[in-house]
């Protein structure tokens, strides 16, 4: 299979892989898919008291396609709100990374990912409120 | 002693460049075309783009190319595979003509076995499909017709479109074995307006072990070999890389040359039949269209096969038949549907010219022809 | 004209364009001695169909001959038993859909396994439809077949057995002679594909109770587009013939085959049976390198027995990273996942599944297929290649990051997409 050069970019050199403490009220942390599907991407954002995202780090099991997608999106992550965030929808990934048909699954993972991070993170400021 | 090939419609030499083309795939080429990295992803571009050339070549779509081992194969899928559509397989009588190769006729007699009925489509004195009979024969219910586009002993061409018209129209699909027709004749699957259509590469001067059935994809056609899943599910196994490559040049080639092609053999066959007629030899088909380089003719009393063995110790290669009964002795089949009377067709004897034969080839054939018949007349005298 | 015949063998394994190949199984290159002998037979007066009393007519068909030898040699078989075919593909659906049609008089039930080729699962499917009844036995989790279940499978209807000999995927070499055996004592004709077994276990049809069976040449360092089938003669087996026309090979399988590729599989396998011994104890050595350079990683599971296998084949699961990004990662190595005809799906391999293999482990899996052509440098690099691949991918898992915090994730509830 033929991956575009972007793809391969941010598969040989990914960008934000790691972790956030987890336990931090102002990490949000989404986790999707799953092993028997092939792929589980799991993205962190760190949200400051203005909504802005700080920073974001993830770890994805997956093919490259997969891998670039959340690579990816970390990038586009860091300085958005978390409204701006959950606006990010799949096909602009697909498209960005020129992704062909059979991947267009990973990006769809990607944006899946981002609303978990940010639903997380939402709770966490609900529950901090209620408190 | 003279060595002179006039047998181009059993088989061609190789031509060099396209055993130039094959060489690197059947030396330092390691790839299988299913795998995915780079040896295996150079030998499926390899395989596509012959693919490309071979649906050039016979006015076809890429996508409608599907290659097979050998043109027996590519009948074989046809007739099994087109007869297990389910309409076809309602309608169970299979029509071949009379005069079509054992690789059409025998799947067809196989698949009596299964329930269908096989029956014969006959032919007028020149080899030619009588249409009205034929209409006749489509008022019972028919799943599938299989008429050769050219014959490969007298070279005569089928009205095939009209064949393929009556066929289609009484709800049958049709096939044709276009094997002798490719690089000879202008060639387009979609205006022969048949599904499907079997050509090969070593007739073209292309390798054996390679050759394809163009189908029309709409067709629900079933497999002959089931497993890996090659050839989008129609052909699997692995793709013979060196063979198909060459078949693919083969056949970029026949298309460059077609022209000049028609033109030389038609001149050669001009020279040789106007030879013959003094010779007193009847020639078959010769009132209609044939292919431009094939003589098909017998002369009175002399046993064909005595002769095409007498002509080979001269060192002029011709044939008497199709090669593959040349074991066997029974008059040609297609003569005999013909109407030819089984004594006259035992006399038959086929030339076929390619690009490289000569004006000078024929006059000498003719010379040694005319000695021959003399020497076997006083042999057949003393005999008897 | 002068025919390249170097190996693809890389010197520059850091270039992507030109990996080291170790994809063996998948196909293997030509060998060059055999690429000597197939081209004169395509070129000069060899190839010149001019005539039956041309001494290069006699030629031709001496060469075909002296090859079917060559063939029979190697397996222990007659030379009237060799028929020829365009492939393994070809061979295994003759020799299923032909006995099983032949004899179907006699019941309609076969027994297959569920990690066979799908050259041998697509025929027996496809005769499924037209009315017979197939069990495919499920592998130990090691991939070979328990006799006691295949004993069990047998019904009084059974005509058919198909077990491969030695498996694509995982290697491992099934005991067809025990479970010939078994098809004897219950009159039941056996199937064995030996595709990828030629010239990496002895093979002896004399002794072995085998009725019938494949062999391709380019699984051999033969070409692409020929193979054979073996049908034995005493006591003689029948098939149906599923390819009509001519009657060549006495009416088994109509259709001309080119001269030049069957001289090819005969040289291919004259070479194998004579230095079938050496080569063997060669790749057994790179093999044994290859592991233990590869098991010094954690999480490395090997699919498969690792006693009854040939030493070519070493198909590994690297727990916790993903196959497809491992196999783009490891660019400078030409090896499958999975078998390479299915390789085109996303789906995990049906060999490793019918193992018992989780799907990650399976999805994980590399097969590295060792062969003639393969050099001890070849082995370390590879070696290393992997090692800070995966270290690099597993830097890049969250699966690993769980694993190594100790969580067990067969108890984590994924939300599937």
């Amino acid at each position: 299979m033929a991956y575009s050069d972007k793809v391969l970019d941010h598969y040989e050199n990914p960008r934000n892989v790691g972790t956030l403490d987890k336990n931090d009220p102002n990490v949000g942390t989404g986790m999707v898919g799953a092993p028997a599907c092939g792929d589980v991407m799991k993205l962190m954002i760190k949200v400051n008291d203005s909504g802005i995202i700080e920073d974001a780090k993830f770890k994805t099991y997956g093919c490259g396609s997969a891998i670039a997608s959340s690579s990816l999106v970390t990038e586009w992550l860091k300085g958005r709100t978390i409204d701006e965030a959950y606006a990010i929808k799949n096909s602009e990934i697909a498209e960005e990374l020129a992704l062909p048909p059979v991947k267009i699954h990973c990006s769809v993972l990607a944006e899946d990912a981002i609303k978990a991070a940010v639903a997380d993170i939402k709770a966490k400021q609900a529950a901090k409120e209620t408190a | 002693m003279a060595n002179i090939y006039f047998d181009h419609n059993a088989t061609t030499a190789l031509d060099n460049s396209v055993l130039e083309a094959m060489l690197p795939w059947m030396t330092n080429q390691a790839g299988n075309p299913t795998s995915r990295h780079v040896f295996g992803r150079s030998a499926r571009d390899a395989v596509e783009h012959a693919r490309a050339q071979v649906a050039e070549a016979c006015g076809a779509y890429t996508s409608q190319v599907v290659f097979t081992s050998c043109g027996t194969e590519a009948n074989n899928f046809a007739v099994k595979g087109i007869g297990a559509i389910k309409t076809a397989a309602i309608a169970r009588q299979i029509l071949t003509s009379a005069i079509e190769h054992p690789c059409v006729t025998r799947p067809a007699i196989a698949m009596q076995q299964h329930g269908y009925v096989s029956q014969k489509i006959m032919v007028d004195a020149n080899g030619k499909v009588d249409l009205d009979k034929f209409k006749l024969q489509l008022n019972t219910p028919t799943g599938l017709v299989s008429v050769m586009l050219a014959n490969n002993e007298t070279g005569v061409i089928q009205e095939l479109s009209a064949i393929a018209e009556a066929a289609r129209s009484a709800g049958a699909f049709m096939h044709t074995d276009a094997v002798q027709a490719l690089g000879k004749i202008d060639l387009n699957f979609a205006d022969l307006n048949v599904n499907a259509m079997t050509i090969s590469s070593h007739k073209i001067h292309g390798p054996q072990g390679a050759a394809a059935l163009v189908v029309d994809k709409k067709l629900d056609i079933q497999p002959l070999l089931h497993g890996g899943g090659q050839e989008k599910g129609l052909r699997s196994g692995t793709e013979n890389v060196a063979a198909i490559v060459g078949f693919g040049a083969a056949c970029e080639l026949a298309i460059s040359n077609r022209a000049n092609f028609a033109a030389h053999t038609t001149a050669l066959r001009s020279q040789l039949e106007q030879g013959l007629q003094e010779l007193n030899v009847s020639i078959f088909g010769k009132q209609v269209a044939r292919i431009p380089n094939t003589s098909f003719f017998a002369i009175d009393n002399i046993e064909g096969e005595t002769l095409v063995m007498a002509l080979d110790r001269k060192g002029y290669a011709v044939a008497s038949g199709s090669a593959c009964s040349s074991d066997s002795t029974e008059p040609s089949h297609v003569l005999l549907a013909m109407g030819v009377p089984a004594d006259v067709a035992r006399g038959a004897v086929r030339v076929s010219f390619g690009a490289h034969n000569t004006a000078a080839q024929v006059a000498s054939f003719l010379a040694t022809l005319n000695n021959e018949i003399l020497r076997l007349k006083q042999l057949t005298a003393i005999a008897a | 004209m002068s025919a390249s015949l170097e190996m693809p063998v890389s010197k520059h394994a850091e270039d992507s364009m030109h990996p080291i190949y170790l994809d063996y199984s998948a196909t293997t290159p030509v060998d060059p001695r055999v690429a000597a002998k197939m081209i004169p037979y395509l070129t000069e007066d060899f190839g010149n169909p001019a005539s039956r009393s041309h001494p290069y007519g006699w030629t031709a068909e001496k060469a075909v001959e002296n090859a079917r030898e060559e063939v029979a040699k190697l397996v222990g078989a007659d030379p009237r038993e060799i028929v020829w075919t365009s492939g393994a593909t070809e061979s295994n659906n003759l020799a299923i859909k032909g006995a099983a049609n032949f004899y179907s008089g006699k019941g309609k039930h076969i027994i297959t396994v569920a990690t066979e080729h799908k050259a041998v699962i697509d025929p027996v499917r496809e005769l499924e439809r037209q009315g017979f009844e197939a069990t495919f036995l499920e592998p130990e989790p090691n991939g070979l077949v328990d006799l006691e279940k295949f004993k069990a499978a047998i019904r009084p209807d059974t005509v058919l057995a198909s077990v491969m000999l030695v498996n694509n995927e995982i290697g491992v070499i099934q005991d067809i002679t025990a479970i010939g055996n078994i098809c004897r004592e219950n009159g039941v004709i056996f199937h064995v594909d030996a595709a990828q077994a030629t010239g990496k276990v002895h093979i002896d049809l004399d002794k072995l109770p085998v009725d019938l069976m494949s062999f391709c040449a380019h699984k051999t360092y033969g070409p692409k587009g020929i193979g054979a089938l073996y049908v034995r003669r005493k006591p003689r087996i029948r098939i149906e013939a599923q390819m009509h026309g001519g009657g060549h090979e006495r009416g088994m399988r109509s259709g001309t085959l080119a001269t030049h590729q069957i001289v090819g599989m005969g040289e291919a396998f004259r070479i194998a049976r004579e230095e079938m011994d050496l080569e063997n104890a060669r790749i057994r050595r790179l093999s044994d390198k290859l592991l233990h350079g590869l098991e010094t990683m954690e999480e490395v599971y090997v699919n498969g027995d690792l006693e009854h296998r040939v030493p070519h084949n070493l198909n590994i699961s690297f727990n916790y990273v993903e196959g497809e990004s491992l196999i783009m990662a490891v660019k400078g190595i030409a090896v499958s996942s999975g078998s390479a005809c299915t390789s085109a799906s996303l789906e995990p391999s049906y060999v490793l599944r019918a193992l018992g293999r989780s799907d990650e482990l399976a999805h994980s899996s590399i097969r590295f297929s060792i062969g003639r052509f393969t050099t001890e440098d070849d082995v370390d690099y590879t070696i290393e290649l992997m090692k800070s691949k995966i270290d690099k991918l597993r830097e890049l898992s969250p699966l690993w990051e769980m694993f190594k915090d100790g969580i067990d994730l067969s108890k984590v509830q994924w939300a599937a997409h």
